[in-house]
């Protein structure tokens, strides 16, 4: 395969946890290199996480300022901390999300679209999302340095993780104040559909 | 009449379905490559750039393509004068299914009772299984793992006749504009246009089956095709969403008679992470 460059400004450096100040210099489109811990975890996880704040209890983590990693790995190999580590599809965890952010949670991983019941509550709670890239799960890997499982072992692959990662390659989908790259983009590379009688 | 033994068939369907996860084909990688010379965007150019660097780690570090990796889709075609011995074909499948996900290290995404309980079978069995039976006395065996945020945003519609070629193309260009950046563009677009409401859905996940590109042989399809492609492109969607110019790499289109009374179309959605594999014994 010929070497082919990444043509893109340059990503910037953020470390974990998130600040409120780092927050707010965020904007869709950012594209960042993430360092630090953050938290995995994806539909079953998230379901425990809500079921245990209803009946009053504490979670098994502290989640403010936190960023949570919607994901759930292939089995590691012999040798190796973890297998395959992209990003799953986000929107299912939409119904469970602002519950969380009330929680603290400021930074959340994912793909694909969010709700606008998510996207108020990234604008309340100052948290933003981010997107990994989908299906770039082995690339993603290698920047996993640590992993443990911190609660719901049982669950397999949808237990909840805290690992560390360094340059975690993200760009900025929602930002605080609205920004939404998926609109931006599509809206600046959209061509109107012609007339139905010029489609051959 | 010539036997086989179902062990082969066993093997078979764990090397097919281990090496979709790993290894990225050639004719999705060229297809890859062109949509990287292709592209404007710098933010869907470094995503295309990212998938092709994520497609040799994979097959260098032994990591599956993506973590997701799917449901086992399996199609067989059985030749009539073929006897298979040493056990049940079917469970045969199964079995090739089990031991790919266990010693692949690959993820066990498969839940019984999916509308309550969701308990995770553990060996990511049972795959799905289609048969045809057909002349000769062969077995080819097409193995697909096929991922779930694509397959979540699979769609069917029964127009009216009325509707003819311009609500087909509608139809599925609506079906990409809404799953946007959900299915993990650059995505192949699966349709399927005919038949009964589940022959149309199968006809969408075969059309997926065909070589990234690979025109339909027939001239009026292959034109609807290359019709499809252009106004999905359109949309401005883009690798991951973030925008761009390529928004599908293909457009396959199978078709089959139908009814007078309908017209069915079915999208069926693949992800950039294209894994299907075929041997025939």
């Amino acid at each position: 395969m010929p070497p082919m460059k990444t043509i893109s400004m340059i990503p910037r450096s953020v470390q974990l946890p998130l600040s409120d100040d780092v927050a707010e210099t965020l904007h869709a489109g950012d594209e960042l290199l993430l360092t630090g811990v953050m938290y995995v975890g994806r539909d079953a996880a998230h379901k425990r996480m809500i079921e245990t704040l209803e009946a009053g209890e504490k979670l098994p983590v502290d989640l403010k300022g936190q960023t949570i990693y919607f994901m759930g790995p292939t089995p590691a190999r012999p040798g190796k901390i973890i297998g395959s580590a992209g990003p799953t599809s986000s929107y299912r965890m939409d119904f469970y999300s602002p519950r969380l952010m009330a929680e603290g949670l400021k930074g959340m991983i994912g793909k694909g679209m969010r709700s606008l019941e998510v996207k108020a509550a990234m604008n309340q709670y100052k948290a933003v999302y981010l997107g990994a890239i989908g299906g770039a799960g082995a690339l993603l890997s290698g920047c996993i340095k640590k992993v443990e499982v911190v609660a719901y072992d049982d669950l397999g692959t949808e237990a909840l993780r805290r690992i560390v990662v360094h340059e975690f390659p993200v760009t900025v989908v929602n930002d605080i104040y609205g920004g939404d790259i998926y609109e931006q983009g599509r809206a600046q590379f959209r061509i109107a559909a012609p007339h139905p009688a010029a489609v051959q | 009449m010539r036997e086989i033994d179902s062990k082969m068939v066993t093997e078979t369907i764990s090397t097919l379905l281990q090496d979709g996860c790993y290894r990225l084909s050639d004719d999705v990688i060229t297809a890859l490559r062109k949509a990287y010379q292709r592209e404007e965007s710098p933010a869907a150019r470094n995503v295309l750039a990212k998938l092709l660097e994520n497609a040799e780690a994979a097959d260098r570090d032994e990591i599956p393509l993506c973590q997701d990796t799917g449901m086992a889709v399996v199609f067989l075609e059985l030749g009539q004068d073929l006897h298979i011995i040493g056990g049940d074909l079917y469970e045969a499948v199964q079995e090739g299914t089990r031991h790919a996900y266990d010693r692949g290290y690959l993820r066990k995404s498969v839940v019984d009772k999916p509308f309550s309980a969701r308990t995770n079978t553990r060996d990511n069995t049972p795959a799905v299984i289609h048969t045809s039976i057909v002349p000769g006395e062969k077995l080819k065996i097409t193995a697909l793992s096929k991922g779930f945020g694509s397959e979540n945003m699979s769609r069917l519609a029964m127009l009216t006749p009325a509707g003819g070629r311009q609500g087909v193309i509608d139809f599925v260009v609506k079906c990409v504009d809404e799953a946007g950046a959900n299915p993990c563009p650059p995505v192949i677009v699966g349709v399927g246009i005919g038949g009964s409401a589940e022959k149309c859905m199968l006809l969408a996940k075969q059309a997926l089956l065909r070589r990234v590109g690979d025109p339909h042989p027939d001239s009026e399809i292959a034109e609807l095709e290359g019709g499809i492609l252009n106004r999905v492109n359109d949309l401005g969607i883009g690798a991951m969403g973030y925008g761009g110019r390529i928004t599908a790499l293909a457009v396959h289109v199978e078709v089959f008679p139908t009814h007078i009374a309908s017209l069915p179309v079915a999208v069926n959605l693949q992800c950039h992470s294209v894994r299907h594999r075929e041997a025939t014994l």
